[in-house]
């Protein structure tokens, strides 16, 4: 394979990489939400550190493509919102772990 | 919109967060170190108090002749000698901990230690629970078996929030704990080598592999 190949290879990579994982941010909370059963929103600005309204936002376009989903509940009286992976939020990593291990490989 | 391109920065990344959020990661080498050597100075001075009754190490016995659970002058002071390096190792364990978190820039409380600490405590509370049990039924000679067991199960437990370590040294000390229950009335020399020599170790070695390189 000729640089000029492979390098079209690892370009056609970059493009099938999901475009919801290139911010920092929503990489991070993808990466929480796989080791962890479900987490809730003060654990997820403290782990990130960033802002309320910037996690919000991120979350938010993360549930709209359903990659995770939101479950609100109460403790004692406090408002608890826990977050959790789905399915295709599953999948949508995994694929997006094996295209960058695919990337490393071919750039090596 | 922060951007990272490079995978293996992406890669780094994701690890670091999935390290970050599942694992006690500010757990610290030196706190294993400092509890192993309070136990050490502890059963040391366990051992003088009771060399002088001339009946060496072999605790079990001694209490066993004095017929079982009177509650005199011996009973109180090993009971507070076992107290005080209890607290002393907790509170050295905490105080390294904090100072490691600290240095690191990270919470101490976050979700992870919560977890370990909890899973860590059920085993621990029912091995307690159990020991006064023993103590009620005057089987002294297995309390420190079963404290050595009880402690090893806890560690394991708590080892899938923190590092693999962690587990190795708790199926030592299970190991132990096995091995004290068949050899009953050196329960004073396994506990020291448990307690004391294992934590040293363990916790050296967790020193070198996590937090030397990166303070100091």
């Amino acid at each position: 394979m000729t640089n000029n190949e492979q390098e079209g290879i690892v370009k056609e990579i970059i493009g099938k990489l999901n475009k919801q994982f290139e911010s920092r941010v929503r990489l991070g909370i993808m990466s929480v939400l796989m080791v962890n059963e479900s987490v809730d929103f003060v654990s997820l600005k403290d782990l990130l550190d960033i802002t309320d309204g910037n996690l919000a936002s991120h979350l938010s376009a993360l549930e709209k493509n359903k990659l995770i989903e939101v479950r609100k509940q109460f403790v004692g009286r406090k408002p608890n919102t826990r977050y959790r992976i789905t399915a295709s939020g599953r999948n949508a990593f995994r694929e997006h772990l094996d295209y960058l291990a695919e990337i490393i490989r071919l750039k090596r | 919109m922060e951007q990272n391109q490079e995978p293996i920065q992406q890669l780094n990344a994701i690890r670091n967060m999935m390290e970050r959020s599942s694992r006690f990661i500010s757990l610290s080498g030196l706190s294993g170190v400092a509890a192993g050597i309070i136990a050490l100075i502890g059963a040391g001075v366990a051992f003088f108090y009771l060399d002088f009754d001339q009946r060496y190490f072999d605790i079990d016995r001694y209490f066993m002749e004095r017929s079982y659970l009177k509650f005199d002058h011996s009973w109180l002071f090993i009971t507070l000698d076992a107290l005080i390096v209890l607290g002393l190792a907790l509170f050295s364990g905490i105080y390294f901990t904090t100072r490691k978190a600290r240095k690191k820039g990270l919470k101490i409380w976050d979700s992870a230690a919560r977890r370990m600490v909890i899973n860590m405590f059920i085993p621990l509370s029912a091995g307690g629970i159990f020991c006064l049990i023993l103590l009620y039924h005057h089987l002294v000679f297995l309390v420190a078996p079963a404290t050595l067991l009880f402690y090893g199960l806890a560690l394991v437990n708590a080892s899938k929030y923190t590092f693999h370590e962690v587990r190795v040294l708790g199926i030592s000390e299970i190991l132990l704990g096995l091995m004290a229950s068949w050899l009953v009335g050196y329960g004073l020399i396994f506990w020291t080598v448990g307690f004391g020599v294992l934590h040293i170790f363990y916790g050296m070695m967790m020193h070198y592999r996590y937090d030397a390189k990166h303070d100091e």
